[in-house]
């Protein structure tokens, strides 16, 4: 497999040097996928497909939609992936019935990769950790942050259930080429500074429709430098500045963690040196500080140290854009010794099993629980207002989540803070939003 | 042809007040509907009539891909969104569900709340009936206008299996 690679990667050079534009590594994978050399921004292509994925939220009208087009199977029953994690451990009765119409779904079609409570995990953690995703895939999810999996210089992006049902039968679908956002991120981050604040910034500088329809390619030193947890993260809110996909080319961090991992073969791909992008912005990370975003957009990116006076209600840990080992250290490393403010609920929620259960082994687990945390099962509750620390009238949570639109975690009436998981652990100590270095 | 009244909004309108996490247990395009815009305009579900027209500024339906936004909107009776931008996956689930909408700044801008307006989807043309001013959206490239035409994706695909 190894040696495939450096082949894949000497005939990428090979046609280089014949092309005469420049391709991202966006339009390369693209390309790929369709049987082509290049392809151009703007561009209509039907692309073949790696895998298709979707939840308890989405597969359900996916299922009834693919019962209609008459197909007699899904194009492959290994290349799709269905994950209830939004609603479960099934929270109501409508919510069980959703996730059987999954579970009977992939039990007629031979769907192995449809996963059980206890041996599951948030999508978008688990489906690259059990090597289901790899660089060079061309990916698409019934969720908007199917575009995580960029982190591992896949093409990766969210659809809708209807897309899935008709990708579920045909096995490709159709894409517009995007055009691309090239991001350079310089310098060497100061402590407690995450791909979290990273792409919070970013999202601070364009707005939520920053790069609408565009791929973000995040590039530089400090990217080179940012181990793929900080990765995930980054490509996980792509969707937020409303674009098509986010993408990191592959590298000796990405081998690490895909070796071992990985269920099929893989390719890596870069952008060209005279690939074409539609604008180049550069970020200094040395300057950064810790960020918060504030109600009721990802766009608001503020420093910490204008939040200091923000009260509290709850604090969420977890999620697909922070729900890691490396996060929940983070929020360990700050919570040991101290306790939960007594006018704050802490929620954390490691993001798959596996992840579970090296907290515990780690000792993260009963840190936090001696601090006074809620450490629950792997589920994307609370994110989306689902369950599981759900808002009230006027309250106010900070969440290492990804979104905070109006009435995102509960009541219409409640807000909710986006930050990394240094400012949400020391903010649960705090009973207000704060940095780390606040505490004594 | 289609004629309504309009039900205008800002930017940013996003999928969570289009239809809150907390009615995601249901596909029922009805039931759906009654909870439809509920978190930014908690009256819409009971004024709107069938033929109303939604007129937005930028990014309408951003955050989640959820099709119960489109769905929703399509089963309360609206004939058509009309914005400056809409998001991504917003802008496809439409198309793929058969929710008709059409990018025209100079009519968003032309278009006040409780207006009454007419648009003919295949011409893009887009007429404010109580002010007489008329507008021309940007039509749809060709692919998509096959994919409307075949009746959404789903026939598509239906047609391409066929083969």
């Amino acid at each position: 497999m190894p040696g495939d690679d450096r082949f894949y990667c000497t005939l990428q050079l090979e046609l280089v040097k014949e092309r005469q534009m420049g391709q991202t590594i966006t339009q390369k994978i693209l390309a790929a996928h369709c049987g082509r050399e290049q392809v151009e921004a703007g561009e209509l292509i039907s692309a073949k497909l790696d895998l298709v994925l979707g939840n308890d939220i989405t597969a359900p009208i996916a299922i009834q939609e693919f019962e209609k087009i008459g197909a007699k199977t899904v194009f492959d029953p290994a290349r799709v992936a269905l994950v209830p994690d939004h609603s479960t451990p099934n929270k109501d009765i409508k919510s069980a019935q959703l996730v059987k119409m999954l579970r009977e779904f992939s039990k007629k079609h031979g769907i192995v990769n449809f996963f059980e409570i206890g041996r599951m995990g948030i999508e978008h953690t688990l489906l690259p950790d059990l090597g289901l995703v790899g660089p060079g895939d061309a990916v698409i999810g019934a969720d908007s942050h199917t575009c995580t999996y960029g982190a591992l210089g896949a093409f990766s992006t969210g659809v809708g259930s209807t897309d899935l049902a008709s990708a579920m039968a045909l096995g490709e679908t159709w894409f517009k080429v995007p055009e691309a956002i090239k991001f350079v991120y310089h310098g060497k981050p100061n402590k407690w500074i995450s791909g979290k604040d990273y792409i919070l910034h970013t999202i601070g500088i364009i707005g939520v429709d920053g790069a609408l329809y565009s791929s973000m390619e995040f590039t530089g030193e400090a990217i080179e430098s940012l181990e793929m947890a900080g990765r995930f993260t980054m490509c996980n809110m792509a969707i937020e500045a409303g674009a098509k996909n986010g993408i990191i080319a592959p590298d000796d961090i990405t081998m690490a963690y895909v070796t071992g991992r990985a269920q099929r073969p893989y390719t890596l791909y870069k952008s060209d040196s005279d690939a074409v992008y539609k604008q180049v912005i550069d970020i200094d990370v040395s300057k950064l500080e810790l960020q918060v975003s504030f109600p009721h957009l990802p766009e608001n990116a503020r420093p910490v140290s204008e939040a200091t006076d923000i009260r509290i209600d709850q604090s969420v840990i977890g999620s697909c854009t922070n729900g890691r080992i490396e996060d929940l250290r983070v929020a360990a490393g700050i919570l040991k010794g101290r306790k939960v403010h007594p006018d704050v609920r802490l929620v954390v929620f490691p993001a798959t099993q596996e992840i579970y259960l090296q907290a515990i082994n780690e000792g993260l687990t009963q840190i936090m629980v001696e601090a006074g945390a809620a450490v629950s099962t792997p589920t994307c509750g609370p994110c989306l207002g689902g369950h599981m620390g759900v808002l009230a009238d006027g309250e106010r949570a900070i969440a290492t989540t990804n979104r905070n639109f109006v009435g995102r975690m509960g009541h219409v009436k409640s807000e909710v803070y986006l930050s990394g998981p240094a400012v949400a652990a020391a903010s649960a100590v705090l009973g207000r939003i704060g940095s780390p270095d606040e505490l004594n | 042809m289609i004629k309504g009244k309009v039900h205008k909004y800002g930017s940013n309108v996003d999928t969570d007040v289009i239809i809150p996490a907390r009615y995601l247990n249901t596909t029922d395009p009805a039931e759906l509907a009654s909870h439809c815009m509920e978190d930014i305009d908690a009256d819409f579900a009971q004024n709107v009539q069938e033929g109303d027209i939604i007129v937005a500024e930028d990014n309408f339906g951003c955050g989640s891909s959820r099709e119960h936004a489109p769905i929703s909107i399509k089963a309360s009776g609206v004939s058509i969104v009309i914005a400056n931008t809409f998001a991504r996956i917003f802008y496809r689930n439409s198309i793929n569900t058969g929710l008709p909408i059409l990018e025209c700044p100079e009519a968003v801008a032309g278009i006040s709340n409780g207006d009454e307006v007419s648009v003919d989807i295949e011409t893009g043309i887009i007429t404010n009936n109580t002010t007489g001013k008329v507008f021309t959206a940007k039509a749809f490239p060709p692919f998509m206008q096959g994919l409307i035409e075949a009746g959404g994706l789903i026939n598509y695909a239906r047609e391409r299996l066929k083969q």
